[in-house]
């Protein structure tokens, strides 16, 4: 914890080229899928929101992983700690705004209840 | 060339065309006496490229200060506006008094507090945890050029285009494509964006800093306090400004290229906006007001000659007002319409906040209770400081009711409640470390008396200029008024009117006092780097401390650790050492300028330039990754020579 000049975010295990590279094809795979989904059509919006919510939720472990090496293993204790406060934060933003957003929702615009599709006129 | 033409110099009002001159012409005179004085190549080798955290930070400070007389402009000409504008049009044209509250609200966040708040903490964060720089010094100067360059567009707007209409807030439906056509909004979007990721950067650069550059022995709990509020600040800049960067290009992206986030017509929601905006809104006060929180916390014990009261509860407050403050981002839109659960939940969040912070005052209160007390310019600022912003909490946690906001939303009852927080609480802050510090960075001291003088102009201009917008909220005056036809409004804004000319005074006391404190600097000299009897490592090395801070990195054992050094017999130093810093760097400014131009060609659509400068960024930042971390050394000869001339 007292402050030493090597970094701490240094990794017994040092990165390598193929863990970058499989960092990167995965993350590519994970941003096409959803853009897939959206593009192609032909799923509910429910289906669209659910894989763009769980390939954003993986993407996310996947750069953690391989981008920043972080790992319950090796990780010193106050990364750890970094990540559970941004793991709250994430938590507190996210539901914070879909509790916000749906109450709005529900309280002004009644007609379209939980039907989330809109007109599409420009 | 986009859809820049002649029609975008502002030729529609005197006022703004005066306003362009002043700034060209403020700009002409300063390079002119650049050139004048033969400073070109000093300024570029000793400051420019530079990437050491106290000339980086100095330049940050400069910055706010130019910025806050700009915005100390706007506010003056809002109130004589408002002064004059009963029944009749007053001076100001609706669409450039519209442009005045938004430039006012956005300088003053973003390129008065911000730049003063990080350059505070850049100079003196590394010194009190006695490192030699900060963790990552490049990507500390490309910070400065990002917000450097949002500030030039800021500046650019009132002499090409205009700016934008729709506040600091820019909220769509009005800021969108269809009713806000112009650049105004652009400028707004492109200057806050751009300095808003030099901010993350900061963010990410101190947090790196106080974990891992602190001097050995120093754990956490004997940091300074101004090193904890620094660090809890960061930490939210880091988490909150990636909210801000988002809705921005969001908003970016439905204005230049049709997407409709914020459109209802296509299936956006503008609501959304609000949203995304105060979830970064809420904790940037925070961001702003923790820092000078840490520094009323080193004057008060330093000025108290004690040490401080509840260093324990200090720290912890500090914690749970950085974390509290992510849960109440709803108290700025209560009366959009959520359900009363909803308003409550974070109406009571809200008012949860005053009881760290009310830990806070009573901390410093009790720092002072039977302290040997120098009141000194720094603690002016400080007391001031106490007495005013208990008021601004008070009328928050009235604010925090929902139903009373209600009543009080979009009323100038708000605009007295955040003045009478931000003022006192951020401005006053970084004038008690401005002039606590300034001996540190530059060798000699501010002018005592007229420090003293510039508070009690701004401590009564203050009150003169906020306390009747309190009255008027009640009244019913609605916020950003361009004129009105309520005669019994009108004695309370001549009155603010009057409050702000007392502000005026003091600015214009803080101009004279440097002045006076330069031309007597040999008489205000000094010799021994701890002119305030100060408790903390910065006060240990020199005045100037040198390029390298300190000879030998020091070893701490407690709290006050410079305090603890004074009263123990000094060892003898062992020999010097050779020192490795980094070398300065000219990729940073060129980076700020291609950011700048990037800005600029955006805003106008000039899209070959966007796309040319946009390319020069991106070789930028590879070429200087290529070239790696280059360094110089200072050997230990010449360390030798600069301790030895030292006592
Ligand atoms: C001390 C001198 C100052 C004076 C006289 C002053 C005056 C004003 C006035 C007249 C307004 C417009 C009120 C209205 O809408 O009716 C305003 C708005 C505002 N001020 Fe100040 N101000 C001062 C300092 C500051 C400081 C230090 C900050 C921030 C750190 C600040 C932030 C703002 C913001 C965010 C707005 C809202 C702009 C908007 O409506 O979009 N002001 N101020
Ligand atoms: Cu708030």
């Amino acid at each position: 914890m007292s402050a030493s000049h090597t970094s701490p975010t240094a990794n017994p295990q040092s990165p390598t080229y193929t863990g970058y590279l499989t960092g990167y094809v995965l993350a590519a795979v994970l941003s096409v899928i959803p853009f897939g989904a959206v593009m192609l059509g032909g799923l509910s919006t429910h289906a669209v929101m659910v894989i763009i919510g769980l390939t954003a939720l993986i993407q996310a472990a996947v750069q953690l992983k391989y981008f920043l090496h972080i790992d319950f293993k090796h990780s010193p204790k106050e990364n750890l700690f970094a990540l559970a406060f941004a793991v709250v934060l994430v938590v507190l933003m996210i539901g914070g705004s879909l509790w916000i957003v749906s109450d709005l929702n529900a309280r002004m615009m009644p007609a379209m209840g939980a039907n989330m599709e809109m007109p599409q006129e420009l | 060339m986009g859809r820049l033409n002649w029609d975008a110099l502002p030729f529609y009002s005197w006022v703004a065309f005066t306003g362009a001159l002043v700034t060209v012409g403020g700009g002409l005179l300063v390079v002119a006496l650049i050139l004048y004085k033969g400073w070109t190549r000093k300024l570029w080798t000793d400051w420019l490229t530079t990437v050491d955290h106290k000339k980086i930070g100095i330049m940050y400070i400069v910055l706010a200060m130019v910025m806050l007389l700009r915005g100390f402009i706007d506010a003056l000409m809002m109130r004589a506006q408002q002064a004059i504008a009963m029944g009749n049009e007053g001076y100001l044209p609706p669409e450039h008094f519209d442009q005045i509250f938004s430039s006012h609200g956005t300088i003053m966040i973003f390129f008065m507090a911000m730049p003063f708040l990080t350059g505070l903490i850049n100079y003196v964060m590394p010194l009190q945890i006695g490192a030699r720089d900060v963790a990552f010094p490049f990507l500390n100067a490309v910070s400065f050029f990002m917000t450097a360059a949002g500030a030039v567009l800021m500046l650019l707007s009132l002499v090409i285009g205009v700016f934008s209409t729709a506040g600091w807030t820019g909220y769509p439906p009005y800021s969108g494509a269809q009713y806000s056509p112009g650049v105004g909004v652009d400028y707004w979007i492109w200057s806050v964006m751009i300095s808003g990721i030099g901010t993350t950067l900061s963010g990410v650069n101190f947090v790196t800093t106080i974990m891992t550059q602190r001097a050995p022995g120093m754990r956490l709990m004997q940091m300074p306090m101004f090193v904890w509020t620094a660090l809890c600040s960061s930490i939210l800049m880091v988490f909150a400004f990636p909210a801000l960067t988002v809705v921005t290009m969001m908003l970016a992206l439905d204005r230049t290229f049709g997407f409709h986030f914020f459109t209802n017509a296509a299936g956006g929601n503008q609501m959304q906006y609000a949203n995304l905006f105060w979830m970064w809104g809420h904790p940037e006060v925070y961001i702003l007001i923790l820092p000078a929180f840490g520094v009323f916390s080193e004057v008060v014990s330093v000025f108290s000659s004690k040490r401080l009261f509840g260093y324990v509860s200090m720290v912890w407050a500090t914690m749970a007002i950085a974390v509290l403050s992510f849960t109440v981002w709803l108290h700025h839109f209560f009366t959009m319409g959520s359900s009363a659960n909803v308003n409550a939940a974070f109406g009571i969040a809200t008012m949860i906040i005053a009881i760290p912070t009310g830990v806070k005052v009573f901390d410093w209160l009790f720092t002072m209770y039977r302290g040997r007390i120098r009141i000194t310019s720094p603690m002016l600022w400080t007391m001031g400081f106490m007495v005013t912003f208990g008021i601004g909490g008070m009328t928050g946690v009235l604010l925090a009711i929902p139903a009373a906001d209600y009543v009080m939303h979009n009323t100038t009852f708000l605009v007295a409640h955040f003045h009478n927080m931000l003022v006192p609480g951020a401005l006053f802050g970084f004038f008690a470390g401005y002039m606590y510090w300034f001996p540190k960075a530059f060798g000699f001291q501010l002018s005592e008396v007229w420090g003293k003088r510039a508070f009690w102009f701004w401590f009564t201009g203050f009150y003169c200029a906020f306390m009747p917008l309190y009255a008027l909220g009640f009244m019913g005056m609605s916020r950003r008024m361009e004129h009105y036809d309520v005669a019994t409004w009108q004695p309370y804004l001549i009155f603010a009117c009057f409050g702000a000319v007392l502000v005026l005074l003091g600015i214009i006391c803080l101009g004279i006092q440097l002045w006076v404190s330069v031309r007597d600097r040999v008489a205000l000299a000094d010799t021994t780097g701890d002119p305030w009897d100060g408790r903390t490592l910065e006060w240990a090395t020199s005045s100037p401390p040198p390029e390298y801070n300190f000879a030998h990195i020091p070893d701490v054992s407690d709290l006050d650790a410079f305090y603890e050094m004074k009263q123990t017999a000094r060892t003898a130093p062992a020999p010097y050492e050779d020192i490795h810093l980094p070398a300065s760097s000219v990729y940073a400014p060129l980076m700020g300028v291609a950011a700048a131009i990037f800005g600029f060609a955006v805003i106008w659509w000039i899209w070959w330039l966007a796309a040319l400068s946009l390319a020069a960024l991106v070789a930028l930042t590879i070429a200087r990754n290529v070239t790696g971390e280059p360094h110089v050394t200072i050997h230990a000869a010449e360390v030798a020579k600069i301790e030895g001339a030292r006592t």
